[in-house]
């Protein structure tokens, strides 16, 4: 294995937990990942040793929150690829940051007759937003629909993206089926139209390696609690020239630069779009995150999940009555499984599996047209992380066996 | 099949013997030709789905037939709901509901209603699974608003 993964799991306090008598086998980490060790540390620090509020107050705790606070950002900055620190905004979440873009760059710039352009893949908060903003404004929402083998449908895309589009929304990896899509093509897409692009990262930023130059994508957003950081804690990307153009859209403090009962002025990057006290603690955490993903190599990460991702289809494919969404090949796939039986619910399976200590996921994943495309309702979901083994996925492909025994007798 | 070892023997908890045989063979799911009540309903969260359809005959329910998809909690809550209907009156079976919620919600019952609850008491240990509790009600829920609906209409 190209990560030493006993070392690893030995950061991670909860993978010692037993869910009962069993020990815990986690597989939910498209949900969210686990926390090592350092990342709650950081938490804890900040509470116990210098608590204080950032950017005001001259005060050497409060020198030291705003130092840890915009180091974190700089090294967030760095592990995306990312200009300059100003660029990055920290939100609650991946849902934030986009509905921030929404907000605040499309009603300035999107109109009646315009088009957004999202694809089928996307997660209810890459889609509901933009909804919205349609509703507001009169634009028409358009989607890249997917192929049967579960990839995007770029001949498509090419004709939907056309010189109406304003902006393309577009997950990099499919919370669903794995897919990771060719955002830089699609991106190039719309930046040839005019339009540009927002990359929602969420699935992508935790398990390989991102940069926002090479990608050349205009907008890219990420929640933290997916990627060893803890929750309440999310990032936008945007390119400076574009987020400096943009009206804030939540207004209060912090996000000023001068206020007179009258009128106010707003404060610069980033922090015109980070009214009010900002989650200090998590930020600082968020970076200790980043910074342990950096330190084991994102290559090596994604290299990891392949290999756990290739053995986990090829066991599946022991089950005959068992149906996996999405590519059946490691060929730009990550490290999700998304699958269905042909007789057991998958509240069952998992609620099942639970009693053996495996933690999954059930139901339609945040992506309901995305499920119905598949004539299903719900479905099953494993997905893998840096600590995760190929004894577990055995687990897994033997917990699902021992499930149709108990239903199927 | 299940080892000593496996967590799978406390499911039977969960899915008793009972819950299993309605899940694989579900009663009165032939659909009726002239339903006097006719609704479906369903989870959008796990898409468990139910139809319910009740021939009337005064306030007595004459004819029943519950059909849908879904995990064995909530299909089989169905099924057994399907057979508690027949010969009831829409009053009773209204305060069947009721008796089927407060099981569900941990009150004590008494020696009576558990007699009454006869076969539906399987469903009991679904208590100890809060999120499959929605499971399990959303047949009776379904049945619920169609009858205090129906009752509202006919007073």
């Amino acid at each position: 294995m190209v990560l030493d993964v006993q070392k690893i799991r030995a950061d991670f306090p909860i993978l010692q937990r037993k869910i009962g008598e069993m020990p815990l086998v986690y597989l939910d980490n498209a949900a969210t990942s686990q926390k090592p060790q350092q990342v709650i540390d950081a938490i804890t620090d900040y509470y116990t040793r210098y608590n204080a509020n950032v950017h005001r107050g001259v005060h050497t705790m409060s020198i030291e929150a705003t130092e840890a606070y915009e180091d974190a950002r700089a090294k967030v900055a760095k592990f995306i690829g990312a200009p300059n620190p100003e660029s990055v905004v920290w939100t609650r979440n991946i849902s934030e940051s986009i509905n921030l873009v929404a907000y605040a760059w499309g009603d300035a710039n999107v109109r009646a007759g315009d088009e957004i352009v999202v694809t089928a893949m996307e997660h209810h908060s890459g889609i509901v937003p933009w909804q919205q903003l349609a509703s507001r404004t009169g634009a028409e929402l358009k989607i890249i629909p997917r192929t049967e083998d579960g990839r995007l449908d770029m001949e498509a895309a090419s004709k939907l993206i056309s010189p109406k589009t304003k902006i393309v929304t577009a997950v990099h990896m499919s919370s669903v089926l794995g897919t990771i899509n060719d955002v830089k093509a699609l991106g190039k897409l719309a930046h040839d139209n005019g339009a540009l692009i927002l990359v929602d990262a969420a699935q992508s930023a935790p398990h390989m390696p991102l940069s926002v130059e090479d990608l050349d994508c205009d907008f890219l957003g990420f929640s933290a609690h997916k990627m060893l950081g803890p929750t309440g804690i999310g990032v936008l990307y945007g390119r400076p020239e574009l987020l400096d153009a943009m009206q804030p859209w939540m207004f209060g403090g912090d996000m000023i630069l001068t206020v007179s009962y009258e009128q106010a002025t707003w404060n610069d990057l980033p922090y015109k779009f980070e009214a009010g006290t900002p989650n200090i603690a998590d930020a600082i955490a968020t970076g200790v995150a980043v910074e342990y993903l950096a330190a084991l190599g994102m290559d090596n990460v994604l290299a990891h999940e392949e290999e756990l991702t290739g053995y986990a289809l090829e066991r599946f494919a022991e089950l005959e009555r068992v149906q996996v969404m999405g590519p059946t090949d490691t060929e730009n796939r990550g490290g999700i499984i998304s699958f269905n039986h042909d007789t057991i619910h998958p509240h069952d399976l998992g609620t099942a599996l639970d009693r053996m200590g495996i933690a999954i996921r059930t139901g339609h994943h945040c992506a309901m047209p995305l499920i119905r495309s598949y004539d299903v309702v719900a479905a099953a979901r494993a997905s893998f992380y840096i600590y995760n083994t190929p004894d577990e996925v055995d687990t897994l492909i033997e917990g699902i066996k021992e499930t149709e025994g108990y239903f199927l007798k | 099949m299940m080892g000593g070892t496996s967590g799978l023997d406390q499911l039977d908890e969960l899915y008793e013997s009972i819950i299993l045989d309605h899940y694989r063979n579900p009663r009165h799911t032939d659909l009726l030709d002239s339903p006097d009540i006719d609704v479906e309903a369903n989870n959008p969260f796990c898409g468990d789905e139910v139809h319910i359809q009740l021939e009337l005959d005064g306030d007595a329910v004459s004819g029943v037939s519950v059909s849908g998809q879904g995990c064995a909690i909530s299909q089989s809550s169905a099924s057994l709901l399907a057979e508690m209907l027949k010969g009831k009156s829409a009053s009773e079976a209204l305060e069947f509901v009721t008796l089927v919620r407060r099981m569900m919600r941990g009150d004590e019952l008494t020696e009576d209603e558990k007699d009454r609850l006869g076969d539906i008491l399987a469903l009991e240990g679904v208590k100890r699974f809060p999120v499959r509790i929605k499971c399990a009600l959303l047949s009776w829920t379904a049945l619920e608003d169609a009858l205090s609906e129906n009752v509202g209409a006919g007073s």
